[in-house]
This record gives C-alpha cells, structure tokens and sequence, in this order.
C-alpha cells in the first residue's frame, strides 16, 4: 500500500496542477485587468480562488489520498470559521448604517 | 510502524471513520509527525481566517471609499501603468515554489538525495525572492505615505490591514525558507537515508503548500476584491 511508503504519485500529476494553477491564477489576473466589474467580478475571483485552493490541498498536499478519518478532522473544523464570517458580515453593515445615521446627516 | 492500511479487511467510507476513532488502536494510520503539521496548520487556518474576517469587517463597516488595490500596487513599466504586476508574478513565483517542493516530496520517497536537495533548494530560492519582492512592495507603499493608521489614498483601515496580513504571511515565508534549508541540508547529509524514511521531506512541504494556500485567499481577498 501506499502509506507504507508514503504517498507515490507519477510526477506528471503535478506538472498538471502546476499548470492548471498557473491557468487559474492567469485567469484571475485577467478578471482585475480587464476592470470587471460587481457581482461578476466577486463570483469568478471566488470561483478561481477555490479551485485553486482545491487543486492544492487535494493534490499537492495529498489530501486526495488519506483516509476519510484524517480528511474530517482537518476539513471539517475551518467550517465553524464560516459562521464567524456570517456574523462579521452582519456586524460590519450594522456598523457601516450606524456610522451614516450618526456622522454623515 | 502498525500500518492500518496494510490488513486486509478494514472498511471504508463512513464506516471507516468510525472504525478508525472506535477501535482501540492509532486513530491515523500515517506518521504521527504529520498528524501534528496537520493540526498546526489547522490552527493557522484559524489564525489567518481571524485576520481576513477582520479586514472584512473594517472594508465593509468605512463610510470613507477604500483604495483600489488595482492602481496602488501598479508598477510603470516602460512608461505604462500595468495594473497589479508585481503582486501577479509574486503569485506565480509562490506557485511555482509549490510545484518544485510537490516534486522534491516525490524524488524523496523515490530515495533521489541529489534531485530532492536540488528541488528544495529551488524552492527555498523561489520563497527568498517573494520575500524580497514583498519588501520592495512594503517600501513603495511606505515611501508613499501609507501607514498603519492611515495614508493619503483612502480608507485608514487599508494600512493595518495591508500590513497585518501581508506581514504574517511574509512571516510565514521567512520561516519556510529556513525550515526548507535545513531540511534540504539533512537529506543532502543522508540523514533520512539512514532513517530509512523521507516522511521528514513530505511534511516539510505540508507546510510550504499551505503558505502558498494562504496566499490564494490573500490575493483573491485583499489584492483583486
């Protein structure tokens, strides 16, 4: 098996997402060079930013081949992060509101 | 070194996970120095999601218009503004460094010292020019006005921010390229030739994939939002 080993992958894998990531990021660039603008614009740079981080994790890092046990120990905490982020984002427009109903009448 | 995964019936899927934290033996069938990288780098995930909520948080609550990444970090090359250049190859730079370790981690578990040295040296290059590249990106800014607590080009949150997160993550970088060094230095020794084991190499690079990780939200977050 594998593990005995540690992990062994051909290196044409990585020639791949190197390449791959060097597309993505290409493409990301070129969403700021070509002024793209609103929701267009937010979706496609957290689209490319997730793929890359996908093709990263899973592949670079070898996350693609552990066992499920150690996937969820690592992945499934950073997802309590996102209610963090839910309540940030309501807090940060209270704030903004607040700031235009109190100095900017 | 018990190895779950060499007997022959262990299940998988859900009913893996569950026979892998109910079983009296090691949860992780994988060098526990891994298991330990993993865990750091979780922790680190916490610490730099804090940072990047945080700048959320202050770029969503100023009533003042924020600097537009775009034209501050624009570099006049050959009397045109090219927008976002130098943080552009900064991310190439860092991918590239990604691919070489993602190579030096294969080469070691191939028991290739010279080639393994070899890529982790590149790949420390790579990171000492990101560092530098970072510099001369912090001295621009400074040099024009931006501080912590406010520049001349907009919000005053943008220079703590910049500074804060750009700054661990150069941090990070620092640190990777000396941990690649001496770890480059054991394999080139044959230290884990000895050892009968390039785990060493492989967590290494663990870590220096997460610092390009890293990078992937900074850009997308702070630099082209």
């Amino acid at each position: 098996m594998e593990q005995a080993q540690g992990q062994q992958h051909p290196i044409s894998i990585y020639l791949w997402i190197w390449g791959l990531l060097f597309v993505l990021s290409t493409m990301s660039y070129l969403v700021d060079y070509f002024h793209l603008q609103g929701y267009l614009r937010w979706s496609l740079i957290i689209v490319f930013m997730l793929l890359k981080a996908g093709l990263i994790v899973a592949i670079f890092m070898h996350m693609a081949w552990e066992r499920l046990a150690l996937k969820f120990a690592i992945l499934i905490p950073p997802l309590c992060l996102l209610v963090l982020i839910g309540l940030m984002v309501v807090e940060g427009d209270y704030i903004f509101l607040t700031r235009l109903a109190a100095f900017l009448k | 070194m018990s190895n779950l995964a060499d007997s022959v019936d262990v299940p998988s899927g859900l009913r893996g996970v569950a026979s892998d934290w109910s079983a009296d033996k090691q949860a992780f069938p994988v060098p526990w120095g891994k298991v330990m990288m993993w865990i750091f780098l979780l922790s680190d995930t916490f610490i730099f999601t804090c940072f990047l909520t945080g700048y959320m948080n202050v770029r969503l609550s100023t009533t003042v218009p924020w600097p537009n990444p775009s034209e501050v970090f624009a570099l006049r090359i050959g009397g045109q503004d090219i927008p976002l250049i130098l943080i552009a190859i900064m991310t190439f730079i860092l991918i590239s460094s990604s691919g070489t370790m993602a190579m030096a981690v294969n080469f070691g578990y191939r028991r290739d010292r010279v080639k393994t040295t070899t890529l982790m040296l590149i790949t420390a290059a790579f990171g000492a020019t990101f560092v530098c590249m970072q510099a001369f990106e912090w001295t621009k800014l400074i040099m024009e006005g931006v501080r912590p607590w406010g520049n001349p080009l907009g919000a005053a949150q943008f220079g703590s921010s910049f500074f804060m997160i750009t700054g661990f993550h150069g941090a990070h970088v620092t640190a990777g390229v000396i941990y690649l060094s001496v770890v480059a230095r054991r394999v080139w020794q044959g230290d884990y030739e000895r050892k009968g084991s390039y785990e060493t190499v492989e967590i290494a690079g663990l870590y220096w994939h997460f610092v390009d990780l890293v990078w992937v939200f900074i850009f997308a977050l702070f630099y082209l939002w």
